[in-house]
């Protein structure tokens, strides 16, 4: 983690409709940080992590990638998602598409990278995330643990600069958590700057630099996840925490 | 069958019926591609290609097709000189085409636009995510899904386009229903029979294409 920073947000603001979903909200993540944010339903985390490559935009402040602000519209638009990968809660693959084809699109119809080159990028991807012998399937024959790794092959693919999570998973049964979280925590260990919504307390406290708690559309608190989970201070964090952890 | 074993009566019996495949697949092929650009008009951000994609489903779906293959005779022909052909037939043919195309691209492109509801909205966030542009996004992802969605519905239009395909016989055309009219005429003992013949030789195509649709339909579902 360097301490240059590689995703900024200055006093976002946003509403849907009298909804104020996000409420003057700064954030700073630099190269390499992994940031997980926290807080209960509603609190605004999934619309923050939507904004940051404009799927939700904005109604005031400034988001800046890289050292430049968001683009509004069209190409410069286009080109600044394919920097940064996006992995979804219901997984998104293209349901027409088989895994292999999932992975090589972003690659070879957005960069218009030979389609020889991204294959083999696209296998060790596939291989990397224990998927490799499916690769000629549709999405629809794996399980749903199976198909979100394949959505983070799909983002790395196209060799993003962050990577941002929207509670990647929240729609997967129990037991196919753990295959999707270690694929994470191995991307964190590399040093891969990311953005993680997520409901996952251990995945937080083992993989995360900084632990973001987030309430009513307000960033509420901001701490290293060891002080974070042990002294939260604010009163909301407080409450929310003794909600999660007593069970 | 007397009159269908005169060499002359089949002819005109066959030449007939040619015509009806050569207009529905020339006006399939047209009304296919016109309809899934005006569904892309009606899907896209741009409001003027949108008010252009909804203004002609209103105008063309709600015209008597008549009226519609009239107007390319006495409108763009007659009147504006509008020539395709030096041929007579060809040339009321090439217009018949045109009235049809336009005419049932307003139904093609709301059988897509109602395919492209089917897909969920998350494949379109999807490919916005990994740098699609809108046009790709369109093409390569949304109407792919959208198409396998409505193939059923595109065959009973494609089977309504080749008996609407009879109506360009009223600007001249020897198509089937012509073609039936004057073997009738000459032929007034044997009514019953031209008729059954000509509605048969219709059924007999049509309703292994509906069949042939849905087939096709089952086996391109997108599986989610």
């Amino acid at each position: 983690m360097s301490d240059e920073a590689l995703i900024v947000l200055d006093q976002v603001n946003k509403y849907f409709g009298p909804l104020h979903v996000l409420d003057d909200v700064n954030l700073t993540v630099a190269k390499g940080e992994v940031v997980v944010v926290i807080g209960p339903s509603g609190s605004g985390k999934s619309t923050l992590c939507r904004a940051i490559n404009r799927l939700e935009p904005i109604n005031s402040g400034t988001i800046t990638f890289d050292g430049k602000p968001l683009p509004a519209e069209g190409r410069p638009l286009a080109k600044l998602r394919s920097e940064v990968g996006m992995v979804f809660q219901s997984f998104n693959l293209f349901a027409h598409k088989t895994i292999l084809q999932n992975v090589m699109l972003g690659p070879t119809k957005v960069r218009k990278e030979k389609p020889a080159v991204v294959r083999e990028r696209a296998m060790a991807l596939l291989d990397r995330v224990g998927i490799g012998n499916q690769a000629d399937k549709y999405p629809a024959q794996l399980s749903g643990g199976q198909q979100q790794r394949v959505a983070i092959a799909r983002a790395l693919a196209m060799q993003p600069k962050a990577l941002l999570f929207d509670e990647p998973t929240s729609a997967l049964d129990p037991e196919m958590v753990g295959e999707v979280l270690d694929v994470m925590t191995a991307l964190a260990k590399e040093g891969m700057t990311m953005v993680v919504v997520t409901h996952e307390m251990g995945f937080a406290r083992h993989a995360a630099n900084r632990v973001v708690f987030m309430a009513d559309g307000q960033l509420v608190e901001s701490a290293p996840p060891a002080e974070f989970f042990a002294n939260p201070k604010s009163d909301r964090a407080k409450d929310f925490l003794s909600k999660i952890l007593t069970h | 069958m007397d009159v269908f074993s005169d060499p002359l009566n089949r002819d005109v019996y066959i030449t007939g019926f040619l015509w009806i495949l050569k207009m529905t697949l020339a006006g399939g092929v047209g009304a296919l591609l016109l309809g899934v650009v005006l569904a892309a008009m009606r899907v896209s951000p741009v409001p003027v290609l949108r008010g252009f994609g909804t203004a002609w489903v209103n105008i063309f779906r709600n015209t008597p097709l008549t009226l519609i293959i009239f107007f390319c005779y006495f409108g763009l022909f007659t009147t504006l000189g509008f020539s395709l052909a030096d041929d007579i037939d060809l040339n009321n043919f090439w217009l018949g085409v045109i009235g049809l195309s336009v005419y049932t691209a307003a139904f093609v492109c709301e059988a897509i636009r109602s395919g492209i509801n089917t897909v969920p909205a998350g494949q379109a966030e999807a490919a916005r995510a990994i740098g699609m542009t809108f046009f790709q996004t369109l093409s390569i992802v949304i109407l792919p899904q959208a198409g396998r969605a409505v193939i059923a519905p595109l065959g009973s239009i494609l089977i309504a386009l080749c008996k609407n395909s009879t109506i360009v016989g009223t600007i001249g055309l020897m198509e089937s229903s012509n073609a039936m009219k004057e073997l009738i005429n000459a032929n007034g003992d044997a009514v019953i029979p031209i008729f059954l013949v000509f509605a048969g030789t219709f059924a007999v195509v049509l309703i292994p294409t509906g069949y042939a649709f849905g087939w096709l339909a089952n086996r391109l579902a997108v599986k989610r």
